[in-house]
């Protein structure tokens, strides 16, 4: 029953979050500061984890074909698609949903409870499209960046280990991420990445927007806007995948 | 003027007000006492919207708050300028963008007309040489005059102020309360300030209301009060010991 009842609040929550903005400057010059927030300040983790993952995958790929009637450039190919499908999208998402979930539920849940929502409130703002709105739309125009550079950062990983660690040639690693290409998912990571960018702003700021209590109840809104938007995240990720590949 | 009758709330079935009502008069600092938990902060914030009351109505000058919906009550919202027990203020925004906030919001007022009005409003609650320091690097005081400053800012019609003394020294209680008796004759509003520092009534008092467990137990003006024989009013009000010295010395 309260999931329900959740269900039904986090929906009034969004439309009151897509109101009519009150003065457009201003959320305009929001954008620009949660991008800067959410998205500039998220490249370098993005950078870090997409490149060792490259990495992994090519020797862990490698170590793993033993059949030598496998053509070497499968290495590369594997490594791929295995970040254009997966893990540029879903699991920087998932990554993301722990750093900037985190973030966003805390930073509002905070506001809640030292009454600047209130504030805002009796300045006759609309505190929910005020402080959500901006975010949500910073991290829909932002993630797609991080997702295609995740997907640049963690192929050139796995070309560095697959030299390095002489599993295969440069010119081996460079025809097998050609080969077979579809560059349809580079799209289908990019609608994934947006999806994901709306539910872990989304599913946060309700979280943090709804917190009463002390600090306590802040650092429990958090964890939950953690978990309930990597779990969105996952079941959205099985939806998207039949409805966009099968 | 606001005028409140029968309010009533209640959180889980316990009855928080009881039709509860008052008219609290322009121009006035208007004060309701009572003790912790009495109901004084739910009432200030069933006045304001951010509590739905159970049952009774809000009127702002002639209009009725509750009926309004959520669009009109914002109209009726710029014309208030409400200090909160902690300041509230934005902590991710310096002294001078608090002040601004409003202005940016909702005037169309050019870069250097917003900032005559931050610095009239800063120089107002006299704070000066702060404005780009954020919240935290400011003491209590001066939290809550900032946070004055921008309840001001858009020459506000009605002024709440919910325990704006709590956690000040009795010096700093004394500026503060200064400043609002200042700002309710200057700009002639309607001014209602929730406490229970005794300090606080006899200063700016000129409309005491005593709350006791949701209900309104008395009315009357500071100068009333030390002659009550109201018993919850007179147990509140001579709670300390200097309070009852200072009554056995006078009577």
């Amino acid at each position: 029953m309260q999931f329900f009842y959740n269900i039904g609040k986090y929906f009034i929550f969004l439309g009151k979050v897509f109101a009519k903005p009150e003065n457009f400057k201003v959320y305009y010059r929001q954008i620009i500061k949660e991008i800067e927030n959410l998205g500039i300040n998220s490249i370098a983790i993005v950078a870090i984890i997409s490149v060792f993952i490259g990495a992994v995958i090519t020797i862990q790929t490698a170590i793993n074909i033993t059949n030598p009637l496998f053509p070497k450039y499968v290495i590369s190919l594997t490594v791929r698609d295995s970040i254009l499908l997966e893990f540029s999208s879903s699991v920087v998402a998932l990554i993301l949903a722990g750093k900037i979930g985190s973030n966003i539920a805390s930073e509002i849940g905070t506001m809640r409870i030292t009454e600047q929502i209130d504030a805002l409130e009796i300045f006759g703002v609309n505190s929910a499209s005020y402080l959500v709105l901006p975010k949500i739309i910073a991290t829909m125009l932002f993630n797609p960046f991080l997702t295609v550079m995740s997907i640049l950062v963690g192929i050139s990983g796995g070309y560095i280990a697959g030299i390095a660690s002489g599993k295969l040639t440069s010119q081996e690693y460079l025809y097998g991420i050609q080969y077979s290409f579809v560059p349809f998912y580079v799209i289908y990571g990019i609608i994934k990445t947006v999806v994901f960018a709306f539910i872990i702003t989304s599913v946060s700021a309700y979280n943090g927007y709804y917190v009463s209590g002390g600090s306590l109840e802040v650092g429990k809104a958090s964890t939950k806007a953690v978990v309930y938007s990597s779990v969105t995240i996952l079941f959205f990720n099985v939806l998207l995948t039949f409805l966009l590949l099968t | 003027m606001i005028t409140v009758k029968n309010l009533s709330k209640s959180f889980n079935n316990i009855q928080v007000l009881r039709n509860f009502s008052v008219t609290f008069e322009r121009g006035k600092t208007n004060l309701i006492i009572g003790e912790s938990g009495s109901g004084k902060t739910v009432l200030l914030k069933c006045i304001v919207g951010l509590f739905e009351p159970d049952e009774g109505e809000v009127f702002f000058d002639e209009i009725k708050y509750n009926n309004l919906n959520s669009r009109a009550k914002r109209e009726i919202r710029k014309q208030i300028g409400m200090l909160f027990q902690g300041g509230a203020l934005f902590d991710s925004l310096t002294v001078e963008e608090n002040v601004l906030f409003p202005l940016e919001m909702f005037t169309e007022m050019n870069l250097e007309e917003k900032k005559e009005q931050i610095n009239f409003c800063l120089r107002r609650v006299n704070i000066q040489n702060a404005n780009h320091l954020y919240p935290s690097e400011l003491s209590g005081g001066m939290q809550k005059r900032v946070a004055i400053a921008r309840a001001i800012a858009l020459n506000p019609r009605y002024l709440f102020c919910d325990e704006p003394n709590s956690g000040l020294d009795p010096k700093s209680t004394i500026v503060i309360d200064n400043l609002i008796k200042e700002i309710t004759e200057e700009y002639n509003i309607t001014t209602i300030v929730n406490t229970h520092d005794m300090n606080s009534v006899m200063e700016i008092g000129q409309k005491v209301v005593f709350i006791f467990e949701g209900s309104k137990e008395w009315e009357g003006s500071n100068k009333d009060i030390l002659d009550t024989d109201n018993k919850n009013l007179n147990e509140f009000v001579f709670a300390t010991n200097l309070t009852k010295k200072l009554k056995e010395k006078t009577t």
